[in-house]
């Protein structure tokens, strides 16, 4: 740490006013204060609520991430030897290794492009760097398929950060999640590479390797749209070795995230939850009106039992992740509760009514994002109103 | 043009005065209907996906918009204010029906992909607003300078926003393609359409983006608060 401190110390001259890199003070403050806890404190009024600063609240959210990231790179390498019928031979070593291989250059693009943009526009506008697209930048290759080539994946990137985020403000001020902004982007943009059946394991042979007869690559989630039924078991899926978006498809490892963000204080549990009760209340009333469906296929999958809702496709990941980003979620207490309800409600209606979109949660969580503000506006004006009332009430009490 | 002007000089006001030009210029990057005014944003969005419409469309706003201008400009006096709105609606009617049938007539294939876009120019709100705003109001010259500069810097946009889409949307520029086919994914190379930009939603986003570029560079757009 020493050493470090007095590497930033020297070479901070040069970045001050008046110094050799002026104009890189955004980018030095940037990687100073990430590196340690800035030494200077906020100048007018009491701000500081907590012992916490948005760099470490991200780093949490990294930390909340790991799990599914490790397991999205094992299952990658598993669903790619389970394809070509290699899935006994090869260790966890082998799984996770080729996974590797295929995920990290997601990721590296994904910060790579996102930060560099990021950096131009703090230098372009003088301002100091925004950690906001730390976590952005490790949720884009998480759901993302793994086959998705890496310069699509770069476009959606700089869409999200430059129309979804940099437009609005910068971190803070976007309305909608830019990491949802970047898969929404990718999926109507590049469409045959974001959906369908081919995409979501890789299945690149080498010389003497076949893919198995009869084996289909489709999504639990993307079955059940197109035919109303899965191979998939309910165990598989709620354990992730399912094939689907990188780190979207573990349960499991979902919840680890889940529970390190409401532990941290960091993910509202209210958003959570109520998305949860949303989800089982649409799934209550699919199952519970599935005879009156269009086709034998959404009927089908209008009779799975809602609590299976759950656990396919990004539900989890969406609702866990995505729906509570600090920024683009309702603010306010009750907000909240409505805004994760309605995301649940409609990203399970959104799935079952239109087999070409599969993937509701994520359009859920769009259109809810723009709600928000609305929402958060009733709930103050309500609020409002009754204390007003009551005030009102009160004078005449006392008159 | 030049003898024109001589001819002219004993006039008040040259043809070309600064003042004429004005008008002709403002609406281009200043004024703009579309970028500034945020006017005729609808037809924008719809037949922006290629340039060909798009050309041809911009080309059948000029023409009903100066033409326009000059009728509701000559008319002016005579117009009950009463009934002015009526009046302006059957000019623009008449000049649509005129440019759909020669549309029909020798440019069969554009004019189906535009299919009603052409006889919504009727309701573009920029034409209304130049009759209301100016030709009601100025000479029959000054009226067709205007009609034109605005019915061009409609234009400019939509081909500016149609090439955007053209291009990155199917890969061609007027229905010739520009990227080798060999490029393609399907054939074994690298490159893939991107389908978002077929998208009305990319139209919205690549006018923003203009009206970006255009309020950072333009002094005069910026706004204080």
């Amino acid at each position: 740490m020493k050493l470090l401190h007095n590497v930033i110390d020297k070479f901070e001259p040069n970045f001050e006013k008046g110094g050799k890199f002026e104009k890189l003070w955004p980018l030095f403050d940037g990687f100073k204060t990430f590196a340690m806890v800035p030494g200077h404190t906020a100048h007018s009024g009491a701000h500081i609520r907590d012992g916490i600063d948005l760099k470490r609240t991200m780093f949490t959210v990294i930390v909340a991430l790991i799990p599914a990231l490790i397991f999205g790179m094992w299952n990658v390498g598993y669903q790619h030897y389970l394809a070509l019928g290699l899935a006994g031979e090869m260790s966890f070593i082998d799984n996770i290794l080729f996974g590797a291989i295929k995920v990290l250059p997601m990721v590296v693009v994904s910060y790579g492009v996102g930060l560099a943009i990021e950096f131009a526009f703090c230098i372009y506008k003088g301002h100091q760097i925004n950690e906001g697209y730390l976590v952005t930048g490790m949720l884009i290759p998480l759901i993302m398929p793994v086959d998705l080539p890496l310069w699509m994946l770069a476009i959606s990137v700089v869409f999200a950060v430059v129309i979804g985020k940099e437009v609005f403000g910068g971190t803070g001020m976007n309305i909608l999640n830019p990491a949802l902004t970047a898969r929404v982007f990718a999926f109507f943009a590049y469409p045959t590479y974001m959906s369908g059946d081919k995409v979501w394991i890789n299945t690149s042979t080498r010389e003497g390797q076949s893919v198995v007869d009869g084996y289909s690559g489709a999504t639990a989630l993307g079955d059940l749209a197109t035919s109303g039924s899965t191979q998939y078991s309910a165990m598989d899926m709620f354990l992730g070795l399912i094939p689907g978006s990188v780190g979207e498809t573990s349960v499991v490892m979902i919840l680890i995230g889940a529970f390190i963000l409401i532990l941290a204080g960091i993910g509202s549990w209210q958003i959570m939850l109520s998305g949860v009760i949303g989800a089982l209340a649409m799934g209550g009333i699919f199952n519970l009106f599935a005879e009156y469906a269009l086709s034998p296929e959404q009927q089908a999958f209008m009779a799975v039992p809602a609590w299976q809702q759950l656990i396919m496709g990004g539900f989890a990941f969406g609702i866990v992740f995505m729906a509570t980003d600090p920024v683009s979620a309702a603010q306010t207490a009750k907000g909240k509760i409505i805004y994760g309800f309605l995301v649940g409600f409609f990203a399970i209606m959104i799935r079952v009514f239109n087999p070409a979109y599969p993937e509701g949660i994520m359009l859920a969580i769009l259109l809810l994002n723009v709600f928000a503000p609305l929402i958060d506006h009733y709930v103050v004006e309500g609020n409002i109103k009754r204390r007003m009332k009551r005030a009102a009430q009160l004078q005449t009490v006392n008159a | 043009m030049s003898t024109e002007t001589i001819e002219k000089k004993k006039e008040s006001e040259p043809l070309f005065s600064k003042k004429n030009r004005k008008l002709l210029k403002d609406p281009l990057n200043d004024d703009n209907p579309i970028t500034v005014q945020v006017l005729g944003i609808c037809s924008a969005l719809a037949i922006t996906v290629q340039l060909k419409p798009a050309v041809v469309m911009s080309l059948s706003v000029v023409f009903v918009m100066a033409a326009g201008n000059i009728i509701i400009s000559l008319l002016r006096n005579m117009i009950p204010q009463r009934v002015r709105i009526i009046v302006m609606l059957t000019v623009i009617a008449a000049l649509v029906i005129l440019v759909d049938q020669v549309l029909k007539a020798y440019l069969f294939d554009v004019s189906k992909q535009l299919s009603v876009f052409i006889g919504l120019i009727i309701t573009n709100c920029i034409i209304m607003g130049r009759f209301e705003a100016f030709a009601m109001g100025n000479g029959v010259w000054k009226s067709f300078l205007d009609g034109v500069g605005n019915a061009a810097g409609y234009g400019v946009i939509l081909i500016l926003v149609s090439v955007f889409r053209e291009f990155f949307g199917t890969g061609t520029l007027w229905g010739y393609s520009l990227i080798p086919d060999s490029w393609y994914m399907a054939n074994g190379g690298f490159y893939s359409d991107n389908g978002m930009m077929l998208l009305p939603p990319m139209a919205l986003i690549t006018v923003a983006l203009i009206i970006w570029v255009q309020r950072a560079n333009n002094r005069k757009l910026i706004e204080e608060n």
